[in-house]
């Protein structure tokens, strides 16, 4: 009876889903508590709830949304980083008949979770932060085309990041790898509830993340600034453009085979089943589909920052502005083209295999025309060497590595061997960091005395910057060794004694890199401190040549006082070069949206439902789930969602601006 | 488009002196004027899900696992009773639209309120179909031809589902507000779910149904 009621309530969650026997995971926790003990406290003691509240989680203002989006980033970068290095440390150490010192069930969770994480819900949201900051901005709008809804998309986001945190102390994560391979995956093989921890934390953030896709299409394609043609377009605002739509074109997908494997393993279906005619392959083709375009989702932002980047600091031009663009869109079409790459070993055949190696071997022709795009604006320039320059001259460099080996990975034959290797490891890392991660750290420290008004503190960038670049190869290029030598990716313990001077190397890499991370929170610390010091009154701190640096930094919250009218794709440079005068008076009032909680309740919702599905509390589920669907209704009958910046204050806000130019000039 | 915008605004000094680079009258960009775009962007992301389901169809849909197949379960009078009924709500939904831009309350909320009894018919239809399948033993986890059915099918019936919610929503939207500019905007938004909808179901009829019973 007890037992039943019990069931009721709380369904398979016991006393014994709370890890008490895993001391890592205790200590682990007790840090976390303290620490968000402490956060709660200086909250309450500097009386900051208010504050956070009215002027950060309802904000309807993309560029704040934007700033959330980047911290939830670095916050996440910390937590995978952390698996990153356990597993690092265990298998420097797991030679010679030793275990090392993670069991088997809790080394699979790390690797999955550092998967998972790592691109879910640190790459995503520093992709998303940067387009969502920059875009509007660079061309000429006041904010996103459906503000509500990207409040919305970031509370889904970070709904799905504490269904993920939550099952590191509640329960456990997956132990399948990232991408959750059925039959592994399957209720069979996995009965407990990391799958359903990885499937719901998924859905919910994937909900988030294609509505501020389909927020930024409609954005761009639909409120750009007057003048601006479609080949006027910032290179950046065209691969945001592409990457939303790889967005909504991708995570559908996602969605739907996800959705497929919550019905094998919560209603007893058959699509990835071993018998009644299920098809295991048929989640590796579905997930893939999304899996290659996602890459792209990744990268070509990143591409989009260094092409901003190295034309401002060399003081040119962008060399190639439109086969840039064309090659954006090439990659984006190629992007669906190539799927099959990651599992020719599935075995669907020589012309199967050939036609998709081809196809991706294809990919490094625009890809490569990239790099000679900015090899060329380069060429010539007067090249200044800030950071964010350095920042996209270590990624030409190690880009190309990276770029080179997927090429050998594309090759089928040489794939048989070289597949599920840690040289594939190594090719991917090689990429995501050496691409994406590279031009969020670019990107970071080009547009953040735009978002904050100072820069950011050179010495301690320099030193991030460094151990990042240094610790990458230290620790990655190891693994293409390893990988050639025949090892295998996700083990934990290993015989060959002679492999482990490599994994000790690696090892030291990934201390590097965490040095690296280290220093990157000292920049920021050291920046903050230091702001008078590194304050920038002009808006335009590195002379650049887009849009958004024509306005103060940071920006007023309506952005631009007067709709710029655009004849340049490097508009500001344009505008500075033909003698543009600032208006100073004729202001008008400005329409604005107002923020709202809905955003924060509804994803609270979403959480809540999660986790009733993930431990089979029916009620919990049902009840937060119609709750959700009540609220949203509700939301819809508010149809006062705007407000007026009336001109007196526009004009107040102008002036001071004003008077800073005045002050720096 | 934007550049649009230039030439009507006289932005471009005609001369060579410094060329209009803002523009001085705040020039009203309607609220919402990106829905109905960014709602049709929304919808072809829902349509990559139903193209999933339909490629997952056709993988698996073969696949009976020895249980039954499409020719002893589907009954096709039936099917095409449901599928006039969506149909049907498909006209009258355009109605309500064509009394919406009459500026016509009750006609609009007349032709809703039918919209809404054929999809209710259609989804009470389907559910008794699901039923009659169940009870027979052809239940969603008996075959992966099943399972996919079930899915397919189910995952439309559930965008009815929402639908008619909406739908009812709408209503009392409408009654309230009137035929304000947002709940106009909203029951275009509708519409063009409304209409998608049945596009989807022509998809199911014409390559589950009738392709099954080939």
């Amino acid at each position: 009876m007890l037992s039943q009621v019990w069931a009721f309530l709380f369904g398979r969650l016991s006393f014994e889903s709370l890890p008490f026997h895993e001391p890592i995971l205790v200590v682990t926790f007790i840090v976390v508590a303290l620490g968000g003990i402490g956060l709660v406290a200086a909250l309450t003691y500097y009386r900051l709830w208010s504050y956070l509240w009215h002027e950060w989680l309802t904000t309807v203002d993309h560029k704040r949304i934007g700033i959330m989006y980047m911290v939830l980033g670095i916050i996440m970068l910390l937590r995978g980083f952390a698996d990153a290095i356990m597993m690092r440390s265990q298998q420097a150490i797991a030679f010679g008949g030793s275990e090392g010192y993670l069991p088997a069930h809790h080394y699979d969770q790390i690797f999955t979770a550092h998967g998972v994480i790592m691109i879910f819900f640190v790459a995503m949201p520093f992709v998303t932060g940067l387009m969502n900051y920059v875009v509007p901005l660079q061309i000429g709008a006041r904010d996103v085309a459906f503000p509500f809804l990207n409040n919305f998309s970031f509370w889904m986001t970070v709904s799905g990041v504490v269904l993920v945190m939550a099952s590191l102390f509640i329960g456990e994560f997956a132990k399948t790898g990232w991408l959750a391979y059925p039959p592994l995956s399957g209720l069979d093989a996995s009965p407990d509830v990391g799958v359903d921890y990885y499937i719901w934390a998924l859905q919910i953030a994937g909900v988030g993340t294609l509505l501020s896709g389909v927020n930024l299409v409609a954005t761009i394609v639909k409120m750009r600034a007057p003048g601006m043609s479609m080949m006027k377009m910032p290179i950046f605002t065209w691969t945001a453009l592409c990457t939303n739509i790889l967005i909504v074109a991708a995570f559908p997908v996602l969605t739907a085979v996800l959705a497929l494997l919550a019905a094998d393993r919560y209603l007893g279906m058959n699509f990835f089943t071993n018998d009644l005619g299920g098809n295991a392959m048929m989640y590796i083709n579905l997930v893939w589909i999304w899996g290659h375009p996602e890459v792209y989702i990744l990268i070509l932002p990143a591409f989009g920052v260094f092409s901003e980047v190295v034309s401002t600091f060399s003081g040119k031009r962008l060399f190639g502005y439109a086969s840039m663009v064309y090659a954006t869109v090439v990659i984006t079409v190629l992007a669906y083209l190539v799927w099959l790459h990651h599992f020719f070993t599935m075995g669907s055949g020589a012309s199967v295999n050939s036609f998709f190696g081809i196809t991706t071997m294809i990919i490094s022709i625009p890809t490569g025309a990239k790099m000679f795009n900015w090899l060329f604006t380069m060429y010539h320039g007067r090249i200044r060497f800030e950071l964010p320059m350095l920042w996209s001259l270590a990624f030409m460099l190690t880009f190309v590595i990276g770029g080179m080996t997927g090429v050998m990975l594309a090759v089928p034959p040489a794939d048989f061997v070289l597949h599920n290797s840690l040289f594939l490891v190594a090719h991917f890392h090689n990429v995501i960091i050496g691409g994406v991660l590279f031009g969020m750290f670019a990107g970071i420290n080009f547009w953040f005395p735009k978002a904050f008004g100072f820069k950011l503190d050179r010495f301690w960038g320099l030193v991030s910057f460094w151990f990042w670049v240094v610790g990458f190869y230290a620790a990655f290029m190891p693994l293409y060794v390893l990988g050639l030598m025949g090892v295998t990716r996700r083990l934990r313990v290993f015989e060959d004694p002679s492999l482990q001077i490599w994994f000790v190397i690696a090892a030291g890499g990934a201390a590097l890199i965490a040095i690296g991370i280290l220093a990157f929170l000292i920049q920021l610390f050291v920046s903050i401190k230091n702001r008078e010091k590194l304050r920038d009154t002009t808006g335009d701190p590195w002379n650049a040549r887009t849009l958004e640096w024509s306005t103060s930094s940071p920006p007023p919250e309506y952005n631009f006082a007067f709709t710029p009218v655009i004849y340049d794709s490097d508009a500001w440079w344009d505008m500075k070069a033909r003698g543009y005068q600032r208006p100073l008076d004729g202001y008008r009032p400005i329409h604005m949206p107002k923020n709202t909680g809905a955003g924060v309740i509804l994803a609270g919702l979403a959480f809540l439902t999660g986790f009733g599905l993930v431990w089979y509390i029916w009620w919990l589920a049902l009840v937060s789930f119609v709750a959700l669907i009540g609220y949203a209704i509700a939301h819809t009958f508010n149809y006062d969602r705007d407000f007026t910046i009336p001109a007196e204050e526009v004009a107040e806000t102008e002036h001071g601006r004003t008077a800073l130019l005045g002050a720096g000039a | 488009m934007a550049s649009t915008h230039v030439a009507s605004s006289e932005a471009i000094a005609a001369d060579n002196s410094v060329p209009v680079f803002y523009l001085t009258e705040e020039h009203a960009h309607a609220p919402g004027g990106a829905t109905a775009f960014g709602f049709w962007i929304y919808l072809m992301s829902d349509c990559l899900v139903f193209a999933s389901l339909f490629a997952v169809y056709g993988v698996i849909g073969g696949n009976f696992a020895g249980g039954p197949g499409p020719h002893e379960l589907f009954e096709l009078p039936l099917v095409a009773v449901n599928t006039a009924m969506l149909l049907f709500s498909s006209i009258t939904y355009g109605f309500a639209m064509l009394a919406m831009e009459k500026r016509n309350i009750a006609h609009v909320q007349g032709w809703l309120a039918i919209t809404g009894l054929f999809g209710a018919a259609f989804i009470g239809i389907e559910l008794y179909e699901f039923g009659t399948l169940i009870a027979e033993g052809a239940t969603p986890q008996s075959s992966g031809f099943l399972s996919a059915f079930f899915l397919l099918v189910g995952t439309h019936g559930l965008h009815v589902t929402i639908g008619i919610i909406w739908l009812v929503t709408l209503m009392v939207q409408v009654r309230r507000m009137g035929l304000v500019a947002a709940n106009r905007r909203r029951l275009m938004c509708l519409s063009m779910f409304w209409h998608f909808l049945d596009v989807i179901w022509i998809g199911v009829f014409t390559f589950v149904y009738l392709m099954g019973m080939l």
